[in-house]
């Protein structure tokens, strides 16, 4: 097994853009989040500043995009140039977590305004017309998962391979075991693996408010949401790492921020004896005697009431230490989730300050992951 | 049982097929090499005011009556009837226990419009802010979070360790059967259970491709509309289905009894950053797509004696087709034809019901044909095996999967492991 270094990280998040906001977050988190209470009450996000996108993209490829292809492609930017790899692309594999992309939830709602009037036997040939004569055809291209992907080759020239898992935490996880084993077993020199999540859409809240697991009222911190129904506040985070051979970071002069020192993913039915508590303690199993008494922990639960007891059942029960909650600084990103705690577990490593954390993510349906980051 | 870069000899054991042409592998290759059109009418929904009203469509048994099917469903019973027909030819994973992780290749699934249009009609104010948390009852996680078909898929069949869910867009199948053949090569897997499935026709998808100008919108001849590489193409056709296959590493099924039907020798991608939905003007992009799977399998260009190519039937992807294969190959192009002419384009699961179309095509040593071939396009010189199917002499096949959004993705699949 080859090692593994983080050697560019590209962050922004509701707490601003770039390494130092996010370090002094670490640093103190008692400041609290970043919040919006109002735009989608009742139900809280944590925001995206005003992000300079433009010093990233072209104009040309700006226009292409919504917010979520914009930030991922803005942060795959931003870990490359902190990789000093922008050059280097085309021998970079690319492993991006995606959800889906923005509908246009103004055109869906001037339709549910105007469909009122029409007769059942028409409302199919109704509909085709309206959605036909308002939808952007270029939108089409902004939702489809893979086309962030798609966007970083065009802007970044990040080629050497391309592949989008799909799924919330569970693929933002799987996206960085991946992207790790093809490096560690000598399939690749870089992998460039991230995700990104806009928090301000209804039609996402739509959606995951059909499984009931936005989190409604009044922001509260993640581990105290679970007496009142539990649930997650969406955030804006965009996470993109630069996965790099210690050999060819060192080859070409990189500075690592950590070594990624394994990533394990599980997904239990959770139901029954197949519990995600008992999920995770296997993956933990495989990590052998690499963790140390006193790692720091760092979990992305969300505050959807079963998976959280679960996963800090789960951190106390295997005599891990009190658990920083990453969505109590930047909220619920699904996909760039899991990427954002690890970004931000290499910036403590490499700032001296936390040698060891371990990275745990419990999907807030299904999906175990548990991640290793080291100081080099 | 190691290969030419000494990793273990990647061997298909089970086949599964669900597409236009029918229910089952027997019954998809009868109808392919009869070449015999899948492409049909659109009768599950009105399709006033679509520009294009027909596609590859699946009639499922218990929609017979007129029943509603939603697009999440649609995909998982596609996918659960080829995992069932590949599970049992394989002789692997009875009583719901894979013995290895399951991938799946999908679109990205959505709540339709079907069931906003009845949120809305439902809330206070036909707005989202009023929809939210008042969903029809039936829109559980699993139809609605792009987690739920992998996690309903891999608790049904048992399968272990974390179930990747993917999307290359057209390049996804091949996408899918190269992570599987990575986990197998990399030590992670003994066996991998890959299923692709695809279930968007729906009248908003239908708007999407039509808006981007990429259909066929030959609404008064269906069956004909689907015509890679004839001078009159004029976009694709959507369709929808799935395949699976049962991979494994060649030792295990060998120590198991199992009889390999073909095995996978290599893979090979490039990404395109020149336009989100055009290839590179030179082909070069396609080109290295289809050296570095040629150069992965351990084989030259001479070594290929079919294409089973992308050959989407839009004016673009089947001229660039032709040239890139002109670049690898040069003066000898194997003959190359397109099972799209036939079941149109099962975009996240066209990849994979081509590898398996491409292993069939080795069993039986006979071409599938290129339907719809009649006017020869000048730009395009290529033995398409036009209309009708051949007999040939087939060792190993290129399957070609070029994606919406650049993604370039071969395979090279062949009857023995060198």
């Amino acid at each position: 097994m080859r090692e593994v270094w983080i050697t560019g990280i590209g962050l922004a998040t509701s707490l601003g853009e770039g390494l130092a906001p996010h370090l002094a977050a670490l640093r103190d988190p008692a400041a609290g989040p970043v919040l919006d209470e109002t735009s989608f009450a009742p139900w809280s996000i944590h925001p995206l500043p005003s992000l300079p996108f433009e010093s990233q993209i072209p104009r040309r490829d700006f226009r292409q995009m919504e917010t979520w292809q914009r930030l991922g492609s803005f942060t795959a930017g931003l870990a490359l140039d902190s990789a000093g790899a922008k050059t280097l692309g085309a021998g970079i594999d690319l492993i991006v977590a995606a959800g889906g992309g923005e509908r246009d939830t103004a055109l869906d709602e001037a339709i549910f305004a105007d469909m009122a009037g029409v007769p059942a036997a028409e409302l199919g040939g109704w509909l085709n017309q309206r959605v036909m004569a308002g939808l952007r055809p270029t939108l089409f291209l902004a939702q489809l998962p893979n086309l962030l992907a798609g966007s970083i080759t065009m802007v970044h020239g990040v080629a050497r391979s391309s592949r989008t898992l799909m799924g919330g935490e569970a693929a933002a996880a799987d996206a960085l075991r991946l992207g790790m084993a093809k490096i560690a077993l000598g399939g690749g020199e870089m992998a460039l693996v991230g995700g990104a999540t806009s928090p301000a859409r209804w039609d996402d809240l739509f959606t995951y408010g059909c499984g009931g697991l936005p989190w409604r009222g009044p922001w509260q911190p993640v581990a105290e949401r679970g007496a009142n129904g539990g649930g997650f506040c969406l955030g804006g985070i965009g996470a993109f790492l630069l996965l790099e051979e210690a050999g060819h970071a060192r080859a070409r002069g990189a500075t690592p921020f950590a070594r990624l020192t394994q990533v394990a993913t599980s997904m239990a039915t959770r139901q029954g004896a197949d519990t995600a508590e008992a999920s995770a303690a296997v993956l933990l199993g495989q990590f052998g005697g690499r963790l140390r008494p006193g790692a720091a922990v760092f979990s992305t639960a969300t505050g959807v009431t079963e998976a959280m007891a679960a996963e800090t059942a789960f951190l106390a029960g295997a005599g891990l230490g009190q658990p920083l909650f990453i969505g109590d600084l930047l909220g619920h990103g699904a996909e760039a989730s899991f990427a954002a705690a690890v970004a931000l577990a290499a910036l403590l490593a490499q700032a001296g300050e936390a040698p060891q954390t371990l990275v745990s993510g419990f999907g807030p349906w299904r999906g175990e992951a548990l991640a290793l980051v080291e100081a080099v | 049982m190691k290969d030419h870069r000494g990793r273990p000899v990647v061997a298909v054991t089970g086949l599964g097929l669900v597409s236009p042409l029918g229910f089952g592998v027997v019954d998809n290759w009868a109808a392919l090499v009869a070449g015999r059109s899948g492409v049909r009418p659109i009768t599950r929904f009105d399709t006033a005011n679509l520009k294009t009203s027909f596609a590859g469509t699946v009639m499922l048994p218990e929609e017979a009556g007129g029943r509603f099917v939603r697009s999440a469903d649609r995909m998982h019973r596609y996918a659960e009837m080829a995992a069932d027909e590949a599970l049992a030819m394989a002789g692997l994973g009875g009583k719901g226990g894979f013995p290895g992780p399951l991938v799946l290749g999908m679109p990205p699934i959505e709540i339709e419009m079907a069931d906003r249009v009845a949120a809305a009609a439902r809330a206070n104010t036909p707005t989202y802010p009023a929809m939210v948390g008042m969903p029809p009852e039936e829109m559980r996680r699993d139809r609605t979070l792009l987690v739920g078909p992998p996690a309903r898929l891999a608790a049904q069949y048992g399968t272990r360790g974390a179930p990747l869910a993917l999307s290359t867009a057209c390049a996804t199948g091949v996408t899918a059967i190269q992570f599987a053949m990575e986990a197998i090569w990399y030590g992670e897997a003994e066996a991998v259970l890959c299923i692709c499935t695809e279930a968007s026709i729906t009248p908003e998808s239908l708007i999407r491709f039509s808006l981007l100008q990429a259909l066929s919108t030959r609404n008064d001849s269906p069956e004909t509309a689907s015509r890679p590489f004839d001078a009159t193409r004029d976009g694709f056709v959507m369709a929808e289905g799935a395949a699976c296959l049962v991979l494994e590493s060649a030792a295990h099924a060998k120590a198991r009894g199992a009889r390999p039907l073909g095995y996978v020798l290599g893979g090979g991608e490039f990404a395109d950053g020149f336009h989100r939905t055009r290839s590179n003007p030179d082909g070069s992009t396609i080109v290295t797509a289809m050296r570095r799977a040629l150069d992965d399998a351990g084989v030259t260009p001479e070594q290929i004696d079919y294409v089973n190519a992308h050959g989407t039937s839009t004016p673009e992807n089947d001229k660039m087709e032709c040239l890139g294969m002109q670049t690898v190959f040069g003066a000898r192009v194997p003959p190359a034809s397109s099972n799209k002419s036939m079941i149109g384009h099962s975009i996240s699961a066209s990849g994979a019901i081509e590898a398996v179309f491409s292993l069939l095509t080795i069993r039986d040593q006979k071409l599938p044909p290129t339907i719809n071939y009649h006017n020869p396009d000048p730009a395009i010189v290529l033995d398409v095996v036009p209309n009708v199917a051949r007999d040939a002499r087939v060792e190993r096949v290129l399957s070609n999967s070029f994606g919406f959004g650049g993604q370039n993705s071969c395979l090279v699949l062949a009857a023995s492991p060198v």
